[in-house]
């Protein structure tokens, strides 16, 4: 209770009772919208590459947009020409990051899939294994090891602290905040558009006048959410992105 | 009167402190990344101002020294949550 509104328990916000099945693989409204996402990430890019046009329409102007956007704005950006050939796993990362994320403003869903930590998680330690894949792919497992513990253009002494801070950087404090920082962001967003609902719904119930403000601030707020599904999508690609060129070429 | 006062139900203490260090937790973790992004957007800016041929460049570094300042704060924004009395 504050201010005579009744707060839902955090628990009540994110934790959705079990569709169908039953214990560690019971399926509830997350899990069920994990998977309409891989199926709508999957149909886009089925659909657009079947028929390929000169002239794009529906679905190959969206698939299209993507990945221009993927490869000019974030491959390009961050790994120059030779990480093309990362370019098809950045586009589908970001393709179903976004997706999930989007779901949290559908009327009807509302939930981001990754607002529950599980998936960030799993994603965050795909990426984790790939990068450290391309480092040892790229310069070998004792070159790559070096190239993380002992950075070039140091005096010796500082070692000492630095190969601590940079191997603990590399395989723990990276992979974590990748997962941390969607999930976070997420839940983040979608508390922040319950408390506001939960507000309004108050007020409404008792002026009508009163409860304009904090709808008027809950329908920004979701055009805000927007924007961060998009930017959490963007950033969750670009980071994993610039693991995976640091891991090819070592700090210069 | 005094006595009245210092009654308590059983686990309000722990109750009422672990809201307060939930309160200190987030609030302490978001002063630095709060000034930290201040300073990358701030910069970003007018380094964008100064050369706007360079923004597309400059935005994507942005958006990078954002990502990695602002997940302290959200460290915290977790932890406050993991937190229980």
């Amino acid at each position: 209770m504050i201010l005579g509104l009744e707060f839902p328990p955090i628990s009540h916000v994110v934790e959705w009772p079990t569709l169908f099945g039953g214990g560690a693989f019971g399926v509830n409204k997350v899990v069920l919208f994990m998977w309409i996402s891989v199926g709508l990430v999957f149909a886009l890019f089925f659909v657009a590459g079947r028929k390929r046009a000169l002239v794009p329409t529906g679905a190959q102007n969206v698939a299209e947009s993507t990945v221009e956007f993927v490869q000019d704005q974030i491959v390009l950006q961050t790994m120059g020409p030779e990480g093309l050939g990362y370019t098809p796993f950045l586009i589908t990362l970001f393709t179903f990051v976004f997706t999930c994320n989007i779901w949290g403003l559908i009327p009807g869903v509302q939930m981001p899939v990754n607002a529950r930590i599980a998936l960030p998680v799993f994603m965050a330690l795909v990426v984790y294994v790939i990068y450290h894949a391309a480092g040892i792919r790229h310069q070998g497992p004792i070159k790559y090891l070096k190239s993380i513990m002992f950075l070039p253009g140091v005096p010796w002494p500082m070692y000492i602290l630095l190969t601590p801070i940079e191997l603990v950087t590399k395989f723990i404090t990276q992979p974590l905040s990748l997962a941390v920082r969607l999930f976070a962001n997420m839940l983040a967003g979608h508390l922040l558009l319950v408390s506001f609902a939960v507000i309004t719904q108050a007020l409404v119930a008792s002026t009508i006048i009163g409860g304009a403000l904090p709808l008027a601030l809950l329908i920004f707020l979701s055009a805000f959410e927007l924007l961060v599904a998009f930017l959490q999508a963007y950033i969750f690609t670009i980071l994993a992105a610039v693991y995976i060129a640091d891991a090819m070429h070592p700090a210069h | 009167m005094l006595h009245v006062l210092a009654q308590q139900a059983e686990g309000e203490l722990e109750a009422g402190l672990t809201a307060v260090g939930r309160g200190i937790v987030y609030g302490g973790a978001a002063i630095g990344p709060g000034i930290g992004i201040g300073l990358v957007v701030g910069n970003a800016i007018s380094a964008m101002a100064r050369q706007p041929e360079a923004a597309g460049m400059v935005r994507t570094t942005m958006f990078l020294g954002i990502a990695f300042t602002e997940a302290l704060a959200l460290f915290g924004f977790v932890l406050a949550f993991i937190i229980s009395g």
